[in-house]
């Protein structure tokens, strides 16, 4: 089934996906147009890989790494579907990450890789927009690059796991005004979902609605101010976002 | 002297008024030694480290920052987050992961925020802080500084936090507090709030430029130059000035399973 966390007549619902509308818990159908929608998890920890296809390092002149490049966000920057993503205006490389979301459903401690999916609850779709200007060689890729405000757009749906039978074998895609811009698969990663887990698990504990943003492929290219910008994954989802200026928020 | 302090027990919801006395800490009227409490961790929001601003480790890496993998000084501020498992309180036992000799003890001063608190301008700045606790920055050491420290900084209980929160109204100076840590008893390291390469209300500004800090996240104003180790066996106990004092043992990992549960 498909969840999303919505705002709509008053208050904010969960809903589910039922014959391609969306119904809410308390019994009502709206309207797409009628709702706001929210992340659809409350995050925990998020976690999220650089250089995680071979493809997008030789892109961005990196060889792929030996070990997972992990980082961490905050809340602070994840926005829900339809949302605005702000681009400030001294900045020459801004651009999205279609990638594969990852929600871990229990506490996970020195999980194998085989049972690595027992602690999955599902999927989403995240774009792990990042502003190249403000790299900086520490803790690369720093927070100033990639969890700053609305910087991370997700969902719209989390998919319940059983719904996805290979969710390494899942075609990506971004479109940029109507424009397939890049596209690619799952299958991929350098580090797959199982490996994840039992990585990060091995040195830490990973709880219930901590989310794993699995990296993204080839075809990142610059965006601006006026873009629309949509990310999908098949059987999950499509996360549309629009690029907006600092004049819309008083800088 | 006596402090004024908020602290969240595993009995109660919110904050509880607690005062602190030399010997006692007196709760609903109530007077009671620190080991009666169980005490957790008094903020509930994201924790964000920063790396590299203490004036003394800035000087002492100024050096190498031209070079590679550098290339360049830091120009903003260099955060990273100590995610929830991390999260380690009062008393309570820190594991050194297995194949790990020694960690290093980053004592430092959190800030806790108290309201939203978004692109905000230095001299408005401390409107925004809520008080300040005693964090203690626990990390395998690591010699490079280029990517982030996940593996050294997230691990199970290691981020120890409290024991309590002192609100600002309660606190003549940040800018000038002195952090002492001790091991076992002994005074091994003394680092100033005054030496911040970013001041307080300078770093609030700097980084909610870019992100907003929510109440309740806790800003860690920075690490000291050549932390001291803590292998098992040691107690740590860090001391901030007009705060208090956080304590905490350090065992093996078999001995302890981190985020305080006992397996």
């Amino acid at each position: 089934m498909k969840h999303a966390r919505i705002a709509c007549h008053g208050a904010i619902h969960e809903a589910t996906e039922v014959n391609s509308r969306i119904k809410l818990s308390d019994g009502r159908f709206v309207n797409e147009k009628e709702v706001v929608w929210l992340p659809p998890v409350e995050p925990g920890t998020i976690f999220a890989l650089g250089l995680n296809y071979a493809d997008h390092a030789s892109e961005i002149s990196f060889k792929a790494p030996d070990e997972p490049l992990v980082f961490l966000k905050g809340p602070n920057t994840l926005i829900g579907h339809n949302g605005e993503t702000r681009r400030p205006k001294d900045v020459d490389m801004m651009h999205y990450e279609c990638e594969l979301a990852v929600v871990i459903g229990k506490k996970a401690r020195n999980v194998k890789r085989e049972d690595a999916y027992d602690f999955v609850s599902g999927y989403t779709v995240a774009n792990d927009y990042a502003i190249r200007d403000y790299l900086e060689n520490y803790y690369r890729p720093n927070l100033a690059v990639k969890n700053r405000d609305t910087l991370t757009p997700i969902g719209p749906w989390f998919v319940d796991k059983v719904d996805i039978s290979d969710p390494m074998n899942l075609k990506l895609y971004t479109y940029v005004n109507g424009e397939l811009k890049q596209e690619g698969s799952t299958k991929d990663m350098v580090f797959d979902i199982p490996f994840l887990i039992e990585y990060l698990s091995s040195f830490m504990t990973l709880n219930e609605n901590d989310i794993i943003l699995t990296g993204t492929p080839k075809g990142t290219v610059n965006v601006v101010e006026g873009d629309e910008v949509v990310v999908g994954i098949e059987g999950i989802g499509e996360l549309r976002n629009t690029i907006v200026g600092d004049t819309v928020f008083a800088r | 002297m006596v402090i004024h302090a908020k602290a969240r027990f595993s009995s109660t919801i919110g904050l509880e008024d607690i005062v602190v006395g030399h010997s006692h800490i007196e709760w609903k009227g109530e007077k009671l030694t620190e080991d009666a409490f169980d005490w957790q961790s008094p903020v509930t929001g994201t924790i964000y480290g920063t790396l590299l601003n203490l004036g003394e480790q800035v000087d002492a890496l100024s050096g190498e920052f031209n070079q590679a993998p550098y290339n360049n000084p830091p120009n903003r501020p260099i955060l990273y987050i100590k995610p929830r498992n991390t999260i380690n309180t009062h008393l309570k036992e820190v594991a050194i992961p297995k194949g790990i000799e020694a960690v290093e003890i980053n004592a430092t001063l959190g800030v806790i925020i108290g309201h939203t608190a978004t692109n905000v301008k230095e001299e408005n700045a401390l409107e925004y802080v809520q008080g300040y606790t005693i964090v203690n920055d626990v990390t395998i050491p690591h010699d490079s500084y280029y990517r982030p420290a996940i593996k050294q900084k997230a691990r199970d209980g290691f981020c120890p936090i409290g024991p309590w929160m002192v609100t600002k109204e309660n606190l003549s100076n940040p800018d000038s507090l002195m952090i002492w840590t001790f091991k076992n008893e002994e005074l091994i390291q003394v680092t100033s709030v005054k030496d911040l390469v970013r001041s307080i209300p300078r770093l609030i500004q700097d980084v909610t430029e870019y992100m907003t800090l929510s109440r309740g996240d806790v800003l860690l104003v920075g690490v000291p130059h050549n932390p001291p180790l803590a292998v098992a066996g040691d107690t740590i106990r860090i001391e901030i000035d007009e705060i208090g004092s956080l304590e905490n043992r350090f065992v093996y990992e078999d001995v302890q399973v981190a985020g305080g549960e006992k397996v």
